[in-house]
């Protein structure tokens, strides 16, 4: 059984339209990436996934009892609120504080459990944020851009220490991304979406793009990967499949990739 | 010992400031100021209502400050800016009240009390109200404590956990509501807001925990109420404002110690 399974999702924010007739699941242990430009919906869907958003149409079914690890891309957080590291790790659950600093040291934030919130850089601020997720021991993992503010060696550092988070407890991961050609290697599936989902599929192999290899490949030890695709047609005409390259795999069968998870 | 006036105004002090202060942080946190003052405006108008149906003036001004939270929340979803809303509802509600209150005969004169306190009028079963209506509020914060802080911390990561975050503010809106309700006659309608943020912001340089915020704010509000009372004895001043006086001088020497700890 899928983890999330949403169906025709119709989301609209103050009155404008963000997502149309949206489908999306995720299956035990999979790891996908949602790329797409600026304001096509990406964090929006993270959060109707979430249920911090109501769709109007269309539903957001969880298996029941799923635990959500939630990393969203910032928070607003009132520099009148004192709350160290720490103290935010045990929100709203009361959590031991040997996990706590087991955690921290898990998302590679070993050394800030006595800051105060308020005083993390972005990259801080975003592995404590995993942290916390990690914390409630997910079923599924989302993290919206965050790598968002990484330099390429930071991002790759990043995705690799997913991927180790992923095999060591085996969750599924749902990464929202920026960045439309490179995404993470591990991904299972790459997810277009422009408020609609444009298309989906393996990200390729970068085989034999040996001179983005060259770019971004030494130096991330392989965890960059490109996902080629073409953004030439329009998208006022509704959204068929035929414009992409053939690189994908649409409608990828993610259930039978699970076993690649543990 | 409650036949004295004096005492029974110290300990209608004391009740308000343990509800109100640690009430405050949220206030605070929430960046709320604005809210609280309106509520407490519109309590004016659940004065005049009381006392033309001769209803107890806690049960009408409860009910006119929860109508008023509502019509603040439909409105700010209806697309109004919030602090546009709160300007309008408060501001109104404060002239219908004083419109109001003139229709009610004999009661002309006493106005000032409700919109300033009397604190030295308060009778034993005002303090009963006080008390019962402050302890209510304190076990409700208790009670509610990690899953509001959690929810003020951010909206999204309270629903990624699992809680509704509007069910967390509508707790506090019935807690703001009753704190508003007690505070009437001991500080009025006008000052209100004052007892519930200016301990909170005098704590704040102290604190390094949420927790330690709310116990300070609390430490702090109950030295202004009993140094504001005495303060009015000594000086024959009105006592509400002189406890909002006592407060603000507290909130200048706390602020005036971080700046010279640099």
């Amino acid at each position: 059984m899928n983890l999330i399974d949403a169906t025709g999702l119709r989301v609209s924010l103050g009155g404008q339209p963000v997502l149309s007739d949206v489908d999306f699941s995720i299956a035990p242990g999979e790891i996908v990436t949602i790329v797409g430009p600026n304001g096509s919906g990406k964090s929006t869907l993270l959060r109707t996934l979430i249920g911090a958003v109501r769709p109007e149409s269309g539903k957001v079914r969880h298996r029941p009892g799923l635990r959500l690890g939630y990393v969203p891309q910032k928070l607003a957080m009132d520099p009148t609120l004192p709350l160290t590291v720490m103290r935010f790790l045990s929100l709203p659950r009361r959590v031991p504080a040997a996990e706590r600093a087991a955690a921290l040291e898990e998302a590679g934030a070993g050394t800030l459990g006595d800051r105060p919130m308020t005083g993390l850089s972005g990259g801080q601020f975003q592995r404590v944020l995993l942290a916390r997720a990690l914390l409630n021991k997910p079923d599924v993992l989302l993290l919206d851009e965050p790598t968002q503010g990484l330099d390429q060696p930071g991002s790759a550092a990043f995705y690799r220490q997913i991927e180790h988070i992923r095999s060591h407890l085996g969750c599924a991961v749902v990464m929202v991304s920026h960045e439309l050609h490179v995404v993470m290697s591990a991904s299972d599936r790459v997810v277009c979406l422009n408020g609609h989902v444009c298309c989906q599929g393996h990200p390729e192999v970068v085989a034999q793009a040996a001179e983005y290899r060259a770019l971004f490949g030494s130096g991330t030890h392989g965890a960059l990967a490109l996902f080629r695709h073409e953004h030439s047609h329009s998208h006022d005409a509704g959204c068929g499949h035929a414009h992409h390259d053939g690189h994908h795999d649409h409608g990828a069968a993610p259930a039978s990739r699970t076993a690649e998870a543990g | 010992m409650l036949d004295d006036f004096l005492i029974r105004a110290a300990l209608a002090g004391l009740g308000l400031a343990i509800a109100a202060a640690p009430l405050g942080c949220f206030v605070a946190w929430r960046r709320m100021a604005y809210f609280g003052d309106a509520t407490a405006h519109a309590a004016i108008l659940g004065v005049a209502l009381s006392l033309a149906l001769s209803l107890p003036v806690v049960v009408g001004t409860l009910a006119v400050v929860l109508v008023m939270a509502a019509l603040v929340y439909a409105l700010s979803e209806r697309g109004l800016a919030m602090d546009t809303v709160l300007g309008v509802l408060a501001h109104s509600a404060l002239a219908f009240g004083l419109v109001a209150v003139t229709f009610v005969p004999g009661v002309r004169l006493d106005l000032s009390a409700y919109l300033f306190g009397d604190i030295l009028a308060v009778s034993k079963s005002d303090l009963a109200v006080i008390w019962v209506g402050a302890a209510a509020v304190v076990a409700l914060v208790v009670w509610r404590w990690q899953a509001l802080l959690t929810a003020t911390v951010s909206p999204d990561l309270a629903w990624a956990s699992g809680l509704d975050p509007r069910r967390e503010s509508r707790i506090l809106t019935l807690a703001l509501a009753v704190v508003v309700a007690v505070a009437i006659k001991v500080v009025g309608a006008l000052l209100v807001s004052a007892m519930l943020l200016i301990p909170a912001a005098a704590a704040r340089p102290l604190a390094r925990s949420p927790e330690s915020m709310a116990v300070i704010a609390a430490a702090i509000a109950v030295l202004a109420a009993l140094g504001g009372l005495w303060g009015a004895f000594l000086f024959d001043t009105p006592a509400g404002p002189s406890m909002v006086c006592a407060a603000a001088v507290i909130f200048a020497a706390t602020t005036l110690v971080q700046r010279l700890r640099g």
